[in-house]
């Protein structure tokens, strides 16, 4: 109910949210993982971390003030962005990576299909599947325990340093799986972020791990390491930071179900067989393409177009 | 007294902000000086203008006549001579006749003892016309009168006590203060419709609301159940699931379910209408907010100017200035506005209440489809009416939107849905 020229349309009341809050509230539940990955892998850690949220804001100030925007750094998208494409980064990386990561992601990712809520795909993975294609020996380097790394599918333990719950490799985001689920629980029950993804993420990684994972190695069926798999790769921060991004996740109950368990699915297939480390962040970008899809499902209009 | 009901995907839980005026009896506002009667109080055409400048008019008489089904009578809120007629702007932006009276003379029915007719003894017909000649308007501006003959015969008539948005608490006070009363509207409608039953729904948290009409509704024959707080519950569809199990179809009305639902002040002057011979000259009016000092449940005439009702409580600290809820209700740039039949509450809010915030582009979270009691996509709808897809938008379900406004609450990219969804609404009307 609002009248033409009225000083301020209805409703006159708000639930408070803003999309700063939003993506701060994320950026700052991050911070645990952060700080821990920082203490554990050095002073390098928080430089790969500053260079990517540097890059990141400094290209959303220029692209958004020169070509045809108003000042959108306010938002808080872009700062998001580069602290998750530093996440994502081995620190061993020569310090122009993280640049480039956080520069593609905001330029090419987002903003050349129009910004904040325009773009398809989550831009910190966008970033860094550019930089990963771009520089494969660089980023091998450092990279995620997986298969190629010698753990295997079959018995890592979660304590040992190639995937753990907290110590580890050479990448902050899988440094400590712990403290990043730990940030993830406060989105979760302030319901900043949809449980919806996160939960079927985990549990299709978890079951086709289960089921399948200990074929590779030869140890059959329903002999796959979950714990081993849910420790490590990025799991956590794919599962709870980048799969959950509203941008690029379906607004639909149906549609996250399914796009979480898409993800799961695909990034079990991805360590297993595709002989990538980065598995779920690979999956999650390539469920990014199908939310257009996946918005149909459970919408009361869905046959008509 | 039952168990809280619930019924409904979707809704928010808003803040209540009602404690400041809920334990508040009613208090008698001053007579204004001058009242301002828009000619349209009402869905339909404004009513035809029966004064002239000049004329001398007796406290309740009718200053305007209904023009047609949708329309309702006026009447002199104030004893005096019409000083002035004139076109005002509606705080819903649309355009209407008034009539401007200067206080003067007697108060022909003020404070005189009546005699209260046994309504039981009329007809159908002599109901429906004491109702007409009362000016009797339902919250949605539907004439009483209208919505009781057009609605064919119901097994149901639902009460609506629910009064779920924030601040507004004349509902809940003239339950604790006027049960019988209220009753007795709902007994009289009841007879007007044939309805076998008659169901009150009053959200839990008004306790003193729900044991008063409790009370009073065994000496009556109906039943009042306690419904969780959740906004919107007040809406028809919802009040119809909440109190008879029935479902509404999709877009449909009440009437469809075999039920009638009718808002308690609409029933209390159904009530005076009939019992009283009292016009529809004054309502209570919930004035709150954390721009007014003393913020009250006024008992006002008609034409009553938004000013002076804030006047009479304390005056206007600052703050956003609304007539109705906060939910639905409009800003107003001018405090000239006059109080009429279908404003409940006068309300000043700061903008720590409002909570105001710049807009940014839409990020996808979804909150708003989750929000929508009728599970439509009010994201979507936005984006096809604004590239001007009508047709579109009406085919998913724009047309089952009841502008209850929560899409907008937990918008955080603080997108207008609702003025949008509301505009698009208006223009696929016209």
């Amino acid at each position: 109910m609002t009248a033409p020229g009225s000083p301020a349309p209805a409703p006159h009341l708000h639930a408070g949210t803003t999309t700063r809050g939003l993506m701060l509230s994320v950026a700052a539940c991050l911070l645990p993982a952060g700080t821990w990955g920082v203490l554990v892998l050095g002073p390098r850690a928080l430089a790969v971390l500053a260079v990517a949220v540097g890059a990141g804001l400094l290209t959303e100030l220029l692209i958004a003030g020169l070509a045809w925007k108003s000042f959108t750094l306010a938002d808080g998208s872009a700062l998001l962005t580069g602290l998750l494409a530093g996440f994502t980064l081995p620190v061993s990386v020569p310090l122009f990576i993280p640049a480039v990561a956080a520069a593609f992601a905001v330029a090419v990712v987002k903003m050349t299909f129009g910004g904040l809520g325009r773009n398809w795909m989550n831009p910190a993975l966008g970033g860094r599947l550019f930089v990963t294609f771009s520089w494969p020996a660089l980023l091998a380097a450092g990279a995620l325990p997986g298969p190629a790394s010698g753990g295997g599918w079959v018995r890592v333990p979660p304590w040992q340093p190639d995937g753990s719950l907290l110590g580890g490799s050479g990448t902050l985001g899988a440094v400590s799986t712990l403290l990043l689920v730990l940030g993830s629980v406060y989105l979760l029950a302030r319901r900043i972020v949809a449980w919806e993804i996160p939960l079927t993420f985990a549990a299709g990684y978890a079951l086709t791990v289960w089921a399948l994972a200990g074929l590779p190695a030869g140890g059959g069926l329903f002999r796959g390491d979950v714990p081993a798999a849910l420790a490590s790769g990025g799991f956590a921060l794919a599962a709870f930071y980048m799969a959950t991004d509203p941008v690029t996740s379906p607004q639909g109950r149906a549609g996250r179900l399914a796009f979480g368990a898409g993800c799961g699915l695909l990034s079990f297939l991805l360590r297993a067989y595709g002989g990538r480390p980065e598995g779920p962040f690979l999956a999650v970008a390539l469920m990014n393409m199908f939310v257009p899809l996946l918005n149909r499902l459970g919408s009361p209009m869905a046959g008509k177009g | 007294m039952s168990s809280p009901s619930s019924f409904f995907g979707g809704g928010v839980r808003l803040p209540e902000r009602k404690s400041p005026t809920a334990s508040l009896p009613i208090r008698k506002a001053c007579i204004p000086a001058e009242a301002l009667l828009p000619l349209r109080q009402h869905a339909g055409e404004p009513a035809r203008c029966l004064v002239r400048v000049g004329d001398t008019v007796a406290e309740g008489m009718p200053i305007g006549r209904a023009a047609g089904p949708l329309s309702a009578d006026v009447h002199a809120s104030i004893p005096g001579v019409v000083k002035e007629l004139r076109e005002i702007r509606l705080p819903d932006g649309e355009l209407s006749p008034a009539v401007v009276i200067a206080l003067e003379g007697e108060f022909a029915r003020t404070g005189r003892a009546r005699t209260p007719v046994d309504w039981r003894t009329l007809s159908r017909g002599e109901l429906l016309a004491k109702l007409e000649a009362g000016g009797v308007v339902g919250l949605d501006g539907v004439p009483a009168a209208t919505r009781l003959r057009v609605s064919g015969r119901p097994e149901v008539l639902v009460v609506n006590g629910a009064e779920s948005e924030p601040y507004l608490t004349c509902d809940e006070r003239l339950m604790v203060e006027k049960a019988a009363e209220v009753l007795s509207g709902a007994a009289i409608a009841a007879a007007i419709l044939g309805a076998g039953s008659v169901e009150v729904g009053i959200e839990a948290n008004k306790p003193d609301a729900l044991r008063v009409m409790a009370g009073a509704a065994a000496g009556f024959g109906c039943r009042v159940t306690a419904l969780r707080p959740r906004y919107p519950q007040g809406e028809e569809q919802l009040m119809v699931r909440a109190l008879t199990g029935r479902r509404v179809p999709r877009g449909g009305r009440p009437e469809d379910a075999g039920a009638v639902v009718l808002n308690v002040a609409t029933l209390l002057a159904i009530h005076e209408a009939v019992v009283l011979d009292l016009p529809h000259i004054e309502r209570v009016v919930t004035v709150a907010g954390e721009g007014v000092p003393l913020p009250a449940n006024l008992k006002a005439r008609l034409g009553t100017p938004v000013a002076a009702l804030l006047e009479e409580c304390g005056g206007l600290a600052g703050g956003r200035v609304i007539v109705g809820g906060a939910m639905r209700g409009f800003a107003l740039d001018g405090l000239d506005t006059p109080l009429t039949k279908g404003m409940a509450g006068v309300l000043a809010l700061s903008r720590r209440e409002t909570r105001a915030a710049g807009r940014t582009a839409c990020i996808g979270c979804g909150r708003c489809i989750a929000a929508c009691p009728w599970e439509l996509r009010p994201v979507e709808l936005y984006k096809w009416l604004e590239h001007g897809e009508l047709a579109e938008a009406r085919s998913r379900g724009l047309g089952e939107c009841t502008e209850c406004g929560c899409c907008s609450y937990v918008c955080p990219a603080r997108i207008p849905l609702l003025e949008g969804l509301a505009s698009g609404r208006r223009r696929g009307a016209a």
